[in-house]
């Protein structure tokens, strides 16, 4: 920490520089220990260092996005986490979540979260929904040489773009592939081992203008097709009280669906399938 | 070639301190106060972009008189350091004593070293559980710390102000009234012939650190919202939230930490 080895206490020239606003560039050049990308690692692989999250769908709904996601978190054919959060608020209008290797994904979304409300608070204004998604585009190619080794993340990103004109048009889905991106999708979009089967079932089901509320219930769909037919991907757990993580951005903020709200849709679902298990 | 005169210590040190509190006395005053929701700033500020009052992170925020660019400085370096410590350690960790801390010591070192000091006079506000537990730095340019617990007020007439805001503020003031004793504090100097004034309200900049809030608790009350709360003290609840969240990106949703 740069600050904290300055014999003076006083801040470093690098602080009161006028600088940049992006969070990210500063830290690499005070703390470049903490950005996710700058580290070399030892040749050979490293697939097997870290857990892997798994599946997130993102849907566009009429005035929103949603984004939902399992629980599980794997190590080869091991569960190494029942109940890991893998989707969060980017900031008030926005949400990511990740699938791929969950210490380095954790990691890059804490700090595009970081980077998100530095630039607010440092500039006053909100960075644009497309300009949120090239940052984040950034980092993800940041981590380029790791991902070649094996610790790939692969994030999802979705949000309301307060710019839009056409409020249909507002909820906005980006995805990345390990060496940057963004592309943007139309409708909907999965990643991570399950997205298949969940882009599957979307594909059948998705009808533009969906209210959000059935947006959450076919997105809690979707990954319980993905549970069904990939291994890595948890259903709902009924017997612990897990259930996916289902969040939505709209015009009044990103908002998270309790536990309550969620396990009622679970319990829906489940029993839906008791009676057709194909949905 | 020009001839070197010996200056003591003492008077270059004078000079300087002049030198900053004439400044510092040319620009509009600002008030921090606790109430019973929270932690309110109210400055006078023509400008509604430039600001004299902002966020540094979750339960902390910054205000200040004096020049623009020298303070806008200090909050971005504020910034930096408070996420910066958020990321490395944890949100609960960056407290505003470490980072009234740093300013200090970064005041003290322009202060002595460079020819010319910062003209500006600092506040640093973290709200707590309860408005015994808010804590309130003063800053001046010279790198001296102040702790004043409660409410402060910075600028030209700031004693003034001071004995205004101690004869009416009590810390369990609902928001409507804190406003309203800002308001008549700021108003009580620089009227003609000593006589009180009136501060419209797009004159004023206010922003609050909301008590009940998780997560960033900064936001600012704005428009409509600042209006009612002037007019008769009491603004609808629901109204004041919209209209903040209207006028406000930095409006943040509940969010976990991480």
């Amino acid at each position: 920490m740069a600050a904290a080895f300055d014999p003076s206490g006083r801040l470093p020239d690098l602080f009161t520089s006028t600088g940049t606003s992006s969070f990210s560039a500063f830290l690499s050049k005070a703390a470049p220990e903490l950005l996710p990308g700058r580290r070399t690692l030892p040749p050979g692989a490293a697939t097997d260092l870290t857990p892997h999250a798994t599946t997130i769908v993102a849907m566009v709904a009429d005035g929103g996005v949603v984004l939902a996601a399992d629980r599980r978190a794997t190590m080869g054919n091991l569960i190494a986490q029942r109940d890991i959060e893998k989707v969060y608020p980017a900031d008030a209008y926005s949400l990511v979540g990740m699938a791929g290797a969950a210490g380095v994904g954790i990691e890059l979304l804490r700090l595009f979260r970081v980077e998100l409300e530095h630039y607010e608070k440092i500039e006053g204004a909100m960075l644009s929904l497309d300009g949120k998604a090239n940052r984040l585009a950034a980092m993800v190619r940041g981590n380029l040489g790791a991902a070649m080794q094996g610790l790939a993340v692969v994030p999802l990103f979705a949000g309301f773009d307060l710019a839009a004109t056409d409020p249909a048009k507002a909820g906005r889905i980006f995805s990345f592939d390990v060496t940057g991106g963004p592309y943007e999708e139309t409708g909907y979009d999965a990643v991570g081992s399950g997205s298949l089967f969940a882009k599957a079932a979307l594909k059948k089901r998705f009808r533009v203008g969906l209210s959000v509320d059935d947006a959450v219930r076919l997105a809690v769909e979707a990954l319980y097709d993905a549970a069904d037919d990939d291994t890595a991907t948890g259903g709902p757990d009924l017997t612990r009280r897990i259930y996916p993580v289902v969040m939505s951005a709209t015009a009044e903020g990103t908002y998270r669906l309790t536990e309550a709200e969620t396990a009622a849709i679970a319990e829906s679902v489940v029993a839906g399938r008791m009676e057709n298990p194909g949905g | 070639m020009a001839m070197q005169f010996y200056a003591s210590p003492e008077q270059i040190m004078r000079d300087r301190s002049e030198l900053a509190r004439k400044g510092i006395a040319r620009g509009r005053s600002a008030v921090v106060l606790s109430y019973a929701g929270g932690v309110l700033f109210v400055a006078e500020n023509l400008s509604s972009a430039l600001h004299k009052v902002g966020e540094i992170y979750d339960r902390i925020g910054f205000a200040a008189v004096g020049r623009y660019n020298e303070f806008e400085n200090l909050r971005r370096a504020g910034v930096r350091m408070a996420d910066l410590n958020g990321l490395s350690y944890d949100r609960r960790d960056v407290t505003g004593r470490a980072l009234a801390n740093a300013f200090a010591q970064t005041l003290g070192a322009i202060f002595t070293e460079q020819s010319k000091p910062f003209e500006v006079e600092i506040c640093v506000a973290q709200v707590g559980a309860t408005a015994a537990d808010d804590e309130l730095y003063r800053l001046t340019y010279d790198g001296s710390v102040n702790d004043e617990p409660g409410r402060m007020a910075m600028g030209g007439q700031a004693e003034a102000i001071a004995g205004v805001l101690k004869s009416h503020h009590r810390p369990d003031m609902s928001l409507g009234d804190a406003v309203k004793v800002a308001v008549q504090a700021l108003g009580s100097v620089g009227g003609e012939g000593g006589a009180a004034r009136t501060i419209a309200a797009d004159q004023l900049e206010v922003a609050i650190l909301d008590r009940g809030r998780v997560g960033r608790t900064f936001r600012r009350v704005t428009g409509a919202a600042l209006a009612a709360l002037l007019d008769d003290g009491e603004a609808p609840a629901a109204s004041a939230e919209a209209s903040t969240a209207a006028a406000d990106s930095t409006e943040a949703a509940e969010r976990p930490d991480s």
